[in-house]
């Protein structure tokens, strides 16, 4: 008992170490730059506990939950044989985990608003949603597409760097051709698509598919889903803006 | 109590977000893998903490970082406070807006060390390499390199330069790097990029980017309010393999010398200068 109440707050001295430099930050910005005091002060130091609970208890479970049920999933992917199974859970894992991502919705409204004034699409409440939403699934389909691709790159081990710079080469020849006001949010969508949970999740698969396969080295194979997670959106959303204009 | 309802909310938001990564884990294992999920109970808690966790995270950020960083981020954009004492704006100077890129770089750096998912990704990059790669370096390296691409996504927003110019740009160096870089280090600084921009890091930064090109004349939030999220990705991919070049480089370097001589060189160095 006595032990692991030792790992906890070991654990919980390590999210302090990690939040620090927010801290200083802020806390130097606010005295020495904008010359204020400090508002709620006792609002802040709750809401800094709770950050810092939260981080050690997230780091705790991560460890317990998300990267094993990744792993093992990869391997029973693995030992089943089934490539179109596979893929199609791919497919589901980021189109799903991508279309309820909070950070997009926000972002992809955000986007409608801004849009609506810049008179690219009618101002009215219905032509927003239905930009906003259009935005949504066309970057979770993308994230779909991605972790399909990427799977696909570790059952065959095709090197990492030839499709992201091919996809690289696409996404500039891509802006040359785009609207330039949906190139801003093009940009964007890349890396609003990777959220907390998706994240271990889907490094544990690809580390958990590639330790299975034989011939496959985890570090060179296992890591890449992320990126190609954070390149398709681009390509699809410069794509969406042509379409829409 | 006030306290507890607010997380009891934030709590069912997070488990409604899960639901669909939930339903698909869940409904592929069952049906399709259709073997028992191996320790499901440690699983099944571990699920459990990581709920928990990111709701008392994002609660505590909603409550005490978010309110204050983004009042700061539009206070530092804000005329009164960038043109103090001038009456009348004639012309805007890029270096009117220094401490726009100091908070820029500093806050990108802050907020990436404490980013959840760039620790997953660094625990994971330690495990498989057997400890070869340091979780803390690597979170370091990227967090200056979100610290580089936030800071000059602000000054391209002041100076109004078209972004695909630097994003391109930025690229090339990556292609090249790319070729001279330790191959194992690639697809984990690819990864990099994506992970860097969740949690903690985009509310802030869409925050400072919008202030930024909402006050300042002839620029357009529509095109240049977007876009500093896209610098947070690309340049951590650049300072990831600078940092496996550089210990590559150091590698090398000890090979040829042992390391003892080395650390007293750096110490008589060290000494001079400080002389």
């Amino acid at each position: 008992m006595n032990n692991q109440f030792f790992v906890f707050f070991k654990a919980l001295l390590g999210s302090c170490k990690d939040l620090l430099p927010i801290i200083l930050v802020i806390a130097f910005f606010q005295f020495a730059v904008l010359q204020q005091p400090m508002p709620n002060v006792g609002d802040i130091l709750v809401g800094l506990a709770l950050v810092v609970l939260g981080l050690t208890f997230f780091i705790y479970g991560l460890e317990m939950g998300l990267f094993p049920i990744g792993e093992s999933m990869a391997q029973a992917f693995a030992k089943k044989g089934s490539i179109s199974w596979l893929l199609t859970f791919a497919f589901c894992l980021g189109f799903g985990t991508t279309v309820a991502e909070p950070s997009l919705i926000a972002v992809a409204k955000e986007a409608a608003i801004v849009a609506a004034s810049g008179g690219i699409i009618s101002d009215t409440i219905e032509s927003q949603l239905s930009y906003a939403n259009g935005l949504r699934f066309t970057v979770a389909f993308a994230v779909g597409f991605a972790i399909v691709v990427g799977v696909l790159r570790i059952l065959r081990g095709w090197p990492i760097q030839y499709l992201i710079l091919g996809g690289y080469i696409v996404v500039v020849l891509m802006t040359m051709i785009a609207p330039s006001w949906i190139i801003g949010i093009a940009y964007d969508s890349g890396g609003v698509t990777t959220s907390t949970i998706t994240v271990p999740l889907v490094t544990a698969l690809g580390v958990g598919l590639a330790s299975a396969i034989k011939g496959r080295n985890p570090m060179i194979d296992g890591f890449g889903l992320i990126a190609f997670a954070s390149l398709t959106p681009m390509i699809f959303v410069m794509v969406y803006g042509m379409v829409i204009s | 109590m006030e306290l507890l309802f607010e997380f009891l909310t934030t709590l069912k938001n997070t488990v409604v977000d899960v639901l669909p990564i939930l339903s698909i884990i869940l409904g592929f294992q069952l049906l399709v893998i259709r073997k028992p999920i191996p320790h499901v109970k440690q699983v099944g808690f571990g699920f459990i903490y990581v709920l928990i966790g990111l709701a008392l995270f994002l609660l505590g950020l909603e409550k005490a970082l978010f309110p204050l960083g983004k009042m700061m981020a539009e206070q530092l954009t804000a005329p009164e406070f960038i043109h103090a004492g001038e009456k009348i704006l004639t012309a805007i100077h890029w270096s009117d807006y220094t401490w726009v890129y100091i908070f820029a770089a500093a806050i990108g750096f802050s907020t990436t060390i404490a980013e959840p998912s760039l620790i997953a990704v660094a625990i994971k990059a330690e495990e498989v390499s057997g400890g070869a790669i340091n979780a803390n370096s690597l979170r370091i390296s990227v967090a200056i390199g979100v610290a580089i691409g936030i800071a000059l996504g602000s000054y391209r927003i002041v100076v109004g330069h078209p972004i695909h110019y630097y994003i391109i740009a930025g690229y090339v160096v990556v292609v090249i790097q790319t070729f001279f870089c330790p191959k194992l280090i690639v697809p984990l600084a690819y990864d990099s990029g994506g992970v860097t921009t969740s949690t903690v890091t985009v509310p802030l930064v869409a925050a400072l980017g919008l202030g930024l090109a909402s006050t300042i004349p002839g620029r357009s939030p529509l095109i240049d309010g977007f876009g500093l999220i896209a610098f947070a990705s690309l340049f951590p991919i650049i300072a990831v393999m600078a940092y496996a070049q550089l210990t590559e480089a150091k590698a090398l370097r000890a090979e040829k010398k042992s390391e003892k001589r080395i650390q007293d060189k750096e110490n008589k160095r060290n000494l001079n200068k400080n002389r």
